[in-house]
């Protein structure tokens, strides 16, 4: 790696997208969480359900 | 880095499947565990499965959609979009190349030697259409008797969930063998389909029937960690295109929704350095071969 190659990609501007759309998601999933939604993803995902896997 | 990247595949797979009591236990684990999201396709009716599937869980919220909110429950599954939208924010579809179980089962299958074929690009378009119809808008808007939707993705496509939870299910539980039907017929023939698909072309679920794999595709411009293609060096010499197991030509296309981040094309096929792993642009890993662009064919 040469210092040009090197200091041509530290010009490379940072990216803001992933900034919003990563604390957007997780101000979803907090008020998911506020919900109490993973207790009731919790008591889907403990059962076994059949029709879901092809089975009855 | 393809065999770090195997280990990665290993290692995740096993850490969202390291409950190994079933044998004994004949059922699936129901430990606390299970509130955690699998960021890939992994089956939580799979007995070994220690983590939630988002699919099948935003499936079952929205289907008890009605009956939650009339007992003032307001699940509309935001929690488990949360969950896949900041891994999708982070990673994009990189998961699917080095988290997914079934990404992996599929690219152990191709290593089978055979004539191998490409996938149409536009068979690439149907995984939105399962994730919209399947996964959203049918368990949503077609109710039972009970004004209950269902997972109809899981219920009538996933062959993941056939593989990883059907067909374990049904040895460990014997008596299960009687309630065998159409249903169950439907989802083997599908599975037996992909993974005779998969020994002749690479990855035929992810590209054109995982809903997952499409929501993380949503990403692909504005994920945090993804490849860079520097056309200053980039010489157009096609050989990126060759070793792409998704079919990208990612000179022509740095940011397709299909790239799972495999890294093959900067490792394997690009000779002049033209294409980088960064993080939110910040430049992460470059091979260096000491070619520069003045060495150019």
């Amino acid at each position: 790696m040469n210092p040009t190659t090197r200091d041509s990609r530290n010009k490379r501007p940072i990216r803001k997208a992933p900034f919003v759309v990563i604390p957007a998601f997780l101000l979803l999933w907090l008020i998911g969480v506020a919900t109490g939604e993973p207790a009731r993803v919790l008591e889907q995902a403990v059962q076994v359900c059949l029709s879901c896997i092809g089975i009855g | 880095m393809e065999f770090v990247r195997k280990w990665v595949q290993v290692t995740i797979g096993f850490l969202t499947n390291s409950s190994w009591a079933f044998p004994f236990t004949k059922t699936i684990y129901q430990g606390p565990l299970k509130v955690i999201c699998a960021p890939g396709l992994n089956c939580y009716s799979c007995p070994a499965s220690t983590t939630y599937c988002p699919l099948g869980s935003i499936q079952q919220l929205l289907g008890g959609l009605r009956f939650a909110l009339e007992n003032g429950q307001h699940y509309f599954g935001l929690s488990v979009l949360g969950s896949i939208g900041v891994l999708g924010g982070l990673f994009g579809r990189l998961i699917c190349g080095w988290a997914c179980p079934f990404g992996f089962i599929q690219e152990l299958l191709h290593k089978i030697p055979s004539r191998k074929f490409g996938i149409p690009r536009m068979l690439s378009y149907g995984k939105y259409m399962f994730l919209l119809l399947f996964v959203v808008v049918l368990p949503l808007v077609l109710i039972d008797e009970f004004g209950t939707g269902h997972p109809w993705f899981c219920k009538f496509v996933c062959p993941a969930g056939t593989l990883e939870a059907g067909l374990p299910m049904l040895f460990l539980q014997p008596n299960l063998r009687n309630t065998i039907g159409l249903l169950f017929l439907n989802k083997f023939v599908i599975l037996i389909l992909f993974l005779t698909w998969a020994v002749f072309s690479s990855r035929p679920f992810c590209r054109t029937a995982c809903p997952l794999g499409a929501f993380y595709a949503l990403f692909s411009k504005v994920r945090l960690i993804k490849l860079h293609l520097d056309e200053a060096k980039c010489t157009n010499c096609k050989a990126c295109h060759h070793v792409c197991p998704m079919g990208v030509k990612f000179n022509e296309s740095p940011d397709d929704p299909e790239c799972i981040t495999c890294l093959a094309c900067m490792n394997k096929a690009c000779k002049f350095d033209a294409i980088s792993l960064e993080i939110g642009g910040i430049p992460l890993a470059v091979p260096d071969r000491g070619l520069s662009p003045a060495s150019k064919p």
